[in-house]
């Protein structure tokens, strides 16, 4: 069972074409206006291309090339989307926003609320039911727009930048959800974040002026970038190791940060780091910071205005002046300096 | 003395809210604008002969007057909400050509002489007109009955409810109708859940001001319903009558009409002001 879509749209020179295997999350990364949002509107059957198809498994969602083009309403197509906003209905309590899905789809009242107690369980929020949308914060609402997305038992879920309106508070919290609810679900995810595509996707495409520039597993993507878009997001460290009480040991030592999820010692983890929160010296610096990384510089490359030096998987962004004091060359043993801070650590 | 409080008021409103983009001299002009509603009004109060207030209102033919205004035009608002609702809803959401024209067109009543508009109803629905001559054959006729008042009315009223209503569809946008229909409801469940409830507030006051112009609907009605009592005879036609008899009666009336439509602008404006209060005070 896969999920083919194949779609054009010449009046915003949309030409995607993209496979998503069943229970797989895949996260659609690209800058502003590249097609990202027009894909999942023509998806959910709001927005008609001028041609294309698109199929659930056997189930069709619209096959504009066959002789007899057939578009099936965005009702039929058991594919619920969550926008950036809630868009929760505000005349409706958080309880019937939930049973809203079951009762369209037919399920009685009664049945729908037990349905909607279940999910508004599941993402934590059933001390919610009675409020009105008004009554929560972004976060809540956000939660409870997951728990009505869920309900309604969507074959595909389409997330439109789902974090992108919530405070840096409430932004953990539901990617955490999400991370839960999306484990074993046909999901198609548009991020700006690149933490979101590590901790959620499974596969990644870099969407550019409505085309496909990239495409494939998201560390193999991120880890040897081709496009420029995706190179700019590779400015982003990635170190996998194994959890180790607050921390994770990697080849390079053990590294400590925020911990996005739990973490079990002894498994799989990951922390992610920008380059630019990365600084480079030849001796161990005073003051012994926490995490500190010997590595040997394996290349160098301008980056903007920077210059990244890399060390294998490690990536440091530093100013020309500070290259050239350090005299920092290909195989210089040197010492890479970050702030806890900087770093998210989460289970892999 | 109302120079001197003109000056004072600026004053006041910089010690309180601020910045304000009105210039002074606004508020003179503003100040006139109201006067020009309210001295009328004040005149015709002035007019009143208040000793024989009741037994004038209370009479046979006036009591029958307000009576048929009363029910036709809560009919004729009926009938607005049946057509304007669709209508609102076709030219807010929907795509198709000639849609600017239908709005044109259906907006034309507003600019419209009332008397024009129970001319062209009559060669509709009269014993001559286009329709009227198939219904005729039916046995039904239109014409000159209490019929004739409710569809002049409607006639006159159903644009304020169409451009109130779809000013309220535009504005509530079409994301919460998209989010539903990915959640599976129909297009029918859709209205019924969620893009009436959500435009309810603009619903009720186009009614408000589809009753209120039922209300005073005169020229329409007098050309295409004539003027009968206790079948046509409308309070606005009532007045215009007795005005030529019994001038103090004609005051009184129109002093009656006048109250009926402050509580019906109150109701609406109270009933809009809380629906748009509570959002605002739960967030």
């Amino acid at each position: 069972m896969t999920i083919h879509f194949e779609a054009t749209l010449t009046e915003r020179n949309f030409d995607v074409s993209l496979d998503l295997a069943r229970g797989e999350t895949l996260a659609v990364l690209g800058p502003n206006g590249a097609g990202k949002s027009t894909l999942l509107s023509i998806m959910a059957g709001l927005l008609r291309p001028d041609s294309g198809r698109a199929f659930i498994g056997e189930r069709t969602l619209f096959d504009l090339s066959a002789a007899r083009p057939c578009w099936v309403a965005p009702h039929a197509r058991g594919t619920a989307l969550l926008a950036q906003e809630p868009l929760l209905f505000p005349h409706l309590s958080v309880l019937e926003n939930v049973a809203f899905g079951p009762r369209s789809k037919g399920a009685g009242a009664a049945k729908s609320r037990v349905a909607a107690r279940r999910w508004l369980e599941a993402t934590d929020t059933q001390t919610l039911a009675a409020r009105k949308p008004g009554e929560l914060s972004g976060g809540q609402a956000q939660r409870v727009a997951v728990a009505r997305a869920l309900a309604a038992g969507p074959d595909l879920l389409l997330l439109d930048e789902p974090m992108a309106a919530l405070d840096i508070h409430a932004a953990p919290l539901m990617r955490r959800l999400l991370k839960h609810v999306l484990a074993d679900r046909s999901a198609i995810i548009i991020t700006h974040d690149i933490l979101d595509a590590l901790m959620l996707a499974d596969k990644i495409v870099i969407l550019e002026n409505g085309r496909i520039t990239e495409a494939g597993p998201t560390r193999h993507v991120l880890g040897r970038p081709r496009s420029r878009f995706a190179a700019g997001l590779a400015g982003l460290n990635l170190v996998t190791g194994t959890a180790h009480g607050e921390g994770i040991d990697t080849a390079f030592g053990r590294i400590f940060g925020t911990r996005e999820t739990e973490l079990v010692p002894g498994e799989t983890a990951a922390a992610a780091f920008p380059a630019s929160a990365v600084s480079v010296y030849l001796d161990p610096p005073h003051g012994s910071p926490r995490n500190m990384l010997e590595a040997t510089v394996t290349d160098l490359e301008p980056h903007g205005d920077a210059i990244r030096v890399r060390a294998g998987e490690l990536a440091a962004d530093i100013t020309p002046a500070a290259l050239a004091d350090l005299g920092l060359v290909p195989g210089t043993r040197a010492y890479f300096v970050l702030k806890a801070t900087a770093v998210t650590i989460y289970a892999a | 003395m109302p120079v001197l409080e003109l000056r004072s008021r600026p004053m006041f409103r910089r010690g309180g809210a601020g910045y304000s983009a009105v210039p002074p001299w606004i508020y003179a002009l503003a100040c006139v604008g109201a006067l020009f509603v309210l001295l009328p009004l004040l005149a015709m109060v002035a007019k009143v002969k208040w000793s024989q207030f009741i037994p004038l209102v209370t009479s046979e033919s006036s009591l029958s007057a307000l009576g048929l205004s009363l029910r036709t035009s809560a009919a004729s608002t009926a009938l607005c909400i049946v057509l304007g609702v669709p209508l609102a809803l076709v030219l807010a959401r929907g795509s198709f050509p000639g849609q600017r024209v239908l709005r044109a067109f259906v907006l034309l009543p507003l600019v419209l002489p009332p008397v024009v508009g129970g001319i062209a109803l009559l060669y509709t629905f009269g014993r001559q007109g286009l329709l009227g001559r198939s219904l005729e054959i039916a046995g039904i006729q239109i014409a000159f009955s209490t019929t004739a008042v409710i569809l002049a009315q409607t006639f006159v009223a159903l644009p304020f409810l169409v451009v109130s209503l779809e000013g309220a569809l535009r504005t509530a946008g079409g994301k919460y109708e998209a989010v539903a229909a990915t959640l599976g409801a129909r297009p029918t469940t859709v209205l019924r859940r969620v893009s009436l409830p959500l435009v309810l507030p603009g619903l009720a006051s186009g009614a408000v001001l589809s009753f209120a112009r039922s209300l005073g609907e005169f020229g329409a009605t007098l050309t295409f319903a004539g003027s009968l009592q206790g079948v046509t005879r409308t309070l606005p036609l009532e007045i215009y009558l007795q005005r030529e008899t019994d001038a103090d009666a004609a005051v009184a009336l129109s002093l009656v009409l006048v109250a009926v439509a402050v509580i019906v602008v109150a109701l609406s404006y109270g009933s809009t002001r809380s629906k748009k209060a509570r959002p605002g005070a739960a967030g």
